[in-house]
């Protein structure tokens, strides 16, 4: 008998428990409802997928893994499958999802003052507000601590100048988390949309992540109260806190997508007659698959040990360095194989997998890139930075 | 309005299992999940109990005390579940569990008590009117669509030609037609809470139900024999020579759709 879902395999279902499941089949039947029929659509258009915030909000996908102000509190791991299955959708609403809960909802969560949680982070959680978070600029992506944004105190209030690139969510955020370099060191602002001197605009011709918002922000002479800086963090570190977090669900979102391309390539492989039979009977065709199974099965495996290991407090930045690296660049690979079993088909819209492959492009990218995670894999191997 | 909702558990249809060779009857062994069918009567249960300040309980019979299946009815908004768990149980025919259930049924105390119309792994659809008869309450099969006002239930029952609007005084059993409502996802919350959410295990002792009236040993039906369904036939191919509109309302009357 074949197997519809590669992840069957190595019985992965098996090591979750009741609510894990309960919360994983739910975003997998929300996604087959809401977003499989119109993902294409979407992609092709450029549109992001905004106008899902309330739904998402809704089931509680928002912060999810947080505790109080109308965040579920559920475990890491229910938080990764959660991650997982949007990203069989797309990584654009996964990223969408990532960026909310696990930067904009997590900085203000963690950093944050007990007025800014209560003013944000139920409405947040529930999708009437989006938020986006401002690290990267222009000429600072690997290198934040470079940055060139500044916040300079005037009497109590702060006057921020700068400008922020690559922004998930920028264009759609009622608040955004921005760093900003001061005398006392990077700190956290939370900046309103529609503050004077602050906007936000898309950018354009994308040739992946095309249903996801992304944007520049741009800051100038845009003045906020005392009360918009987020007290408790200082440093590059606060905002480094908040990436740990949000890779973790790219360790199991890329694995999402890669699941939806081998499927797909299962599925097609199946049908597709070749030389007076399906081609899922040839050799070749068979190596490509397996080889993909195999590595599907190792990342979900990986995955599954980190969020472990983050249930129990003791993950650890550079562990999540090696999820990141592993799932993403292995998604990437997965993605690829799989379209040429699909052939020509494959490069379609028709079919998630090119459209996978190039998100998967991205998400290689952003949020430490493949070759700083290297880097912080090698620091944590040798006891030497190779950074500078 | 207190509404009690017969909530099967069933073999995933991803994972269908098989069936005794010497019964014939379905081994439920294993990861059972919510019927998909019993989440429309989840559903209007909660909508029903919502407006009017009501509560959900779960009815359902099931072996090993097997609760998966309940949980996920917990946890879209259901307040508390009584599971009926013996392993004299098993083998039961619909009449059996009708009883079963019938005596879990009355403990709850109910305004209404809504079931699908059948299960999608027994598929008799006899359950529903046993389970109303033996509780002496009117009985309303296939509503496609129900409204509770001043202690009467108004529903659309579904006919071959079209629909019947009836009405019956509560307490009283209704069996709902997949779409009846659009069942809710369990929010992550709920989720959570139904973890902490009472589950009351039920032996049959406890309802005073005498082991050899049920099971294999009460069963008055018997599956005689098992076939394999017959593979289906290659689709007819209407090619339109002026009259194939009449060709297809006339397949379509004879499957009685139209």
């Amino acid at each position: 008998m074949a197997l519809d879902d590669a992840s069957a395999l190595v019985d992965f279902g098996s090591l979750l428990d009741d609510e894990e499941r309960m919360v994983q089949q739910t975003v997998r039947s929300f996604v087959d409802k809401a977003v499989r029929p119109n993902i294409a659509a979407w992609f092709e258009e450029g549109v992001a997928p905004g106008e899902l915030a309330s739904e998402l909000g809704g089931l509680g996908l928002f912060g999810m893994h947080l505790t109080g102000y109308g965040c579920a509190g559920t475990n890491a791991v229910s938080y990764g499958l959660a991650c997982l299955e949007l990203e069989a959708g797309d990584s654009g609403l996964r990223s969408f999802v990532s960026v909310q809960g696990s930067l904009a909802m997590y900085s203000i969560w963690r950093w944050g003052s007990g007025e800014q949680k209560q003013e944000w982070l139920p409405r947040l959680a529930s999708g009437e507000a989006i938020g986006c978070f401002g690290l990267t600029e222009p000429d600072f992506g690997s290198n934040p601590a470079g940055m060139r944004t500044t916040a300079r105190r005037d009497g109590s209030d702060w006057v921020l100048n700068g400008a922020k690139m690559w922004i998930t969510n920028g264009s759609l955020a009622d608040v955004a988390t921005v760093w900003a370099r001061t005398d006392e060191g990077i700190r956290g602002f939370l900046v309103p949309r529609g503050t004077p001197g602050f906007s936000a605009g898309d950018i354009h011709h994308k040739l992946s992540l095309r249903a996801s918002a992304t944007s520049e922000l741009a800051l100038q002479d845009v003045r906020l109260p005392a009360s918009a800086m987020l007290p408790e963090g200082r440093g590059l570190s606060a905002p480094l806190s908040c990436l740990d977090e949000a890779r973790f669900g790219i360790v199991w979102g890329a694995m999402g997508a890669a699941r939806d391309c081998l499927n797909t390539a299962l599925a097609y492989a199946g049908d597709r007659v070749q030389f007076d039979r399906p081609i899922a009977g040839f050799q070749l065709t068979q190596a490509k698959l397996a080889d993909a199974a195999v590595e599907l099965s190792k990342g979900l495996l990986l995955a599954l040990h980190l969020g472990r290991l983050k249930d129990q407090g003791r993950l650890r930045p550079e562990q999540v360095s090696v999820g990141k690296l592993n799932n993403v660049r292995e998604a990437i690979a997965i993605a690829r194989v799989c379209r040429t079993v699909l052939g020509a088909a494959g490069i379609t819209t028709e079919y998630p997998v090119l459209r996978h492959a190039n998100n998967l492009e991205s998400v290689l990218t952003y949020e430490g890139t493949a070759e700083v995670h290297q880097l912080a894999i090698g620091q944590a191997l040798t006891g030497i930075s190779a950074y500078r | 309005m207190h509404v009690v909702v017969c909530a099967k558990q069933i073999p995933d249809p991803a994972n269908p299992g098989r069936l005794s060779p010497d019964t014939h009857t379905l081994v439920r062994e294993g990861k059972l999940v919510l019927d998909d069918s019993d989440a429309y009567g989840v559903e209007l249960g909660l909508q029903l109990a919502e407006a009017t300040g009501g509560e959900v309980t779960l009815v359902s019979m099931a072996p090993h005390d097997e609760t998966s299946g309940l949980r996920t009815a917990l946890a879209m908004g259901a307040a508390r579940a009584i599971l009926v768990s013996d392993d004299a149980l098993a083998g039961s025919d619909a009449l059996s569990t009708a009883k079963v259930l019938a005596a879990a049924v009355r403990r709850a105390e109910p305004d209404l008590v809504l079931t699908a119309t059948e299960s999608t792994d027994g598929y008799t659809g006899t359950v529903p009117v046993q389970l109303a008869e033996l509780l002496g309450m009117p009985s309303v099969s296939f509503a496609k669509r129900l409204a509770v006002k001043d202690g009467v239930v108004h529903a659309d029952r579904q006919t071959e030609a079209g629909y019947d609007e009836v009405e019956v005084p509560l307490p009283a059993v209704v069996s709902v037609t997949a779409g009846v409502v659009e069942p809710r996802y369990p929010s992550f919350k709920g989720i959570m809470a139904a973890k902490n959410k009472p589950i009351e295990r039920l032996g049959l002792s406890d309802l005073g139900i005498d082991p050899a009236t049920v099971g294999l040993a009460g069963a008055r039906q018997e599956v005689v024999s098992v076939v394999a369904a017959e593979a289906r036939d290659a689709g007819e191919i209407v090619v339109d020579e002026g009259d194939a509109h009449e060709r297809i309302v006339a397949f379509l009357e004879q499957l009685k759709v139209i």
